[in-house]
């Protein structure tokens, strides 16, 4: 069988004010693969992200597949505490009710009282649910996810990874998604993407993910964190 | 009977001041969410000189506080999508500048009135601008609730959801320029900001919801604008302060129903 791919990117650069944030990127995705970007801080992950969504201008090619449908899941938003906007609201804005409800069934919101709530006053792990919703009802091809943080309060239940793994083989969706946890990447990703402004390493994790490449991208004094995770 | 002379320059100044209200209470509900409360009171100081050039060539005071309205907001917008600057900032740029020039302008026994306004003599043709510019305002800022909203959010999230952002932003920086226009007539250049602003910060201490937030901003808008308009008439005193004032009092009970 042979898998199309998705997205080709080739010699992308990216600068900011004349400082070059990216340089020389090239990969490709297949589809229906998870890729993980992993990367010290200010490696342009972020960077990276938004180019591939066409919100910053960069030299190079990043083509998506013909008529590709990209959701794009934000970490976190910047709104107040009492934004006079309900969850409903904000998902209304993107289809009607029974979508809503497809969509929430999806993502495992079954608390239909959410609805109603501020937008500003869910938790972490709320808001980052209600995102995937609201990405997942544009009826995406790809998702694009910036740094889900593992853990917070879903309850004991599925784990936002977990959710994406499931997304991922149900819908068939191609995942996109930064991570700066190395034990993730193992577990979801089927392939890997090593930035620090430059491309490090690519691949899939257990072979891309070496002792050098780890050491190129965080220098030698991150290498013990994961050293239990290194075959 | 609350107006107790109620005539036909009386009807077209409620008119006026009751579809204004309900325009600048409504985008006032955006302007707030998106942190622009103090961009109508800025931009307010814009129409000014706009003002004075219309009286001395005695055109329209309000195409005149548009035209310049128009160029400063196309400005703000073009430097902001430019810059990145912060909208207040620019057209903190402005507003002095302008008022400094307005003042010098605008001779001087019009004066007061561009700057307080002055509903109570309301000509049919400004009435009927008033009205029809109004339901302009309310139709393209209810047409654009949803950009501009989730672009209050998230721009990026906006743009991934394909909403056009830098136009919507266009649209609105030109409907408050639009409602500014408007409002010079009924609070004068001075106090529209607080026309535009008032109404929505109590509806926001009030409402949990958008739906009610904007409902409730546009409401107290056209409350403060007739009751303030009664005041003024009844007792003889300048209606655009007394709007405002009522519109202030709006604000100080609402805090008590404020959700912790």
């Amino acid at each position: 069988m042979k898998e199309s791919v998705i997205l080709e990117v080739k010699d992308l650069y990216v600068n900011f004010r004349g400082e070059s944030v990216l340089s020389n990127i090239s990969f490709s995705l297949k589809k229906g693969y998870a890729l993980a970007i992993v990367g010290p801080n200010g490696a342009g992950k972020s960077t990276l992200f938004r180019a591939l969504l066409g919100l910053v201008p960069y030299r190079g090619t990043i083509s998506w597949e013909k008529g590709v449908k990209i959701g794009y899941v934000p970490q976190k938003l910047a709104v107040e505490r009492d934004l006079p906007l309900s969850v409903h609201e904000f998902l209304g804005f993107r289809g009607r009710d029974p979508e809503i409800a497809e969509a929430f069934n999806a993502v495992g919101i079954h608390d239909d009282s959410l609805r109603d709530r501020q937008l500003g006053a869910l938790s972490g792990g709320e808001l980052q649910r209600v995102l995937v919703a609201f990405a997942i009802m544009g009826n995406p091809d790809v998702l694009l996810f910036d740094e889900p943080v593992a853990g917070i309060d879903l309850g004991g239940e599925e784990t936002i990874y977990n959710l994406l793994l499931r997304l991922h083989k149900e819908k068939g969706l191609t995942i996109v998604l930064i991570s700066h946890d190395l034990d993730v990447v193992y577990r979801y990703a089927d392939e890997v993407l090593c930035l620090n402004k430059k491309l490090v390493c690519f691949g899939r994790p257990e072979e891309a993910l070496t002792s050098e490449s780890l050491k190129k991208l965080y220098g030698d004094s991150a290498l013990f964190h994961h050293t239990h995770k290194q075959i | 009977m609350i107006f107790p002379f109620l005539d036909t320059t009386m009807l077209l100044g409620i008119t006026t001041s009751v579809f204004v209200g309900v325009a600048a209470g409504y985008l006032g509900s955006f302007m707030v969410l998106r942190r622009m409360a103090l961009v109508g009171d800025a931009l307010s100081h814009v129409a000014l000189p706009g003002i004075a050039l219309a009286l001395l060539f005695n055109v329209n005071p309000f195409l005149g506080a548009f035209f310049f309205l128009f160029i400063a907001v196309v400005a703000i917008w073009a430097i902001e999508e430019k810059t990145n600057l912060p909208t207040e900032a620019l057209v903190g740029v402005f507003f002095t500048f302008s008022l400094a020039i307005g003042v010098l302008l605008t001779p001087e026994p019009e004066l007061l009135e561009a700057l307080f306004g002055d509903v109570s003599d309301v000509a049919f043709f400004d009435a009927l601008l008033a009205v029809v510019f109004s339901l302009l305002i309310l139709s393209t800022a209810f047409w654009l609730k949803k950009d501009l909203l989730i672009s209050t959010i998230s721009r990026d999230l906006a743009e991934s959801a394909k909403v056009k952002v830098k136009r919507s932003n266009l649209l609105f920086l030109l409907l408050v320029a639009l409602v500014v226009a408007l409002g010079v007539k009924v609070v004068g250049t001075l106090l529209m900001g607080a026309l535009v602003i008032l109404p929505a910060v109590a509806a926001r201490n009030m409402a949990l919801r958008f739906r009610g937030f904007s409902l409730l901003s546009a409401a107290f808008g056209a409350l403060s604008a007739v009751l303030g308009g009664g005041i003024a008439a009844v007792y003889n005193l300048p209606p655009g302060p007394i709007i405002v004032l009522v519109a202030a009092a709006f604000f100080f009970v609402s805090l008590a129903f404020r959700r912790a």
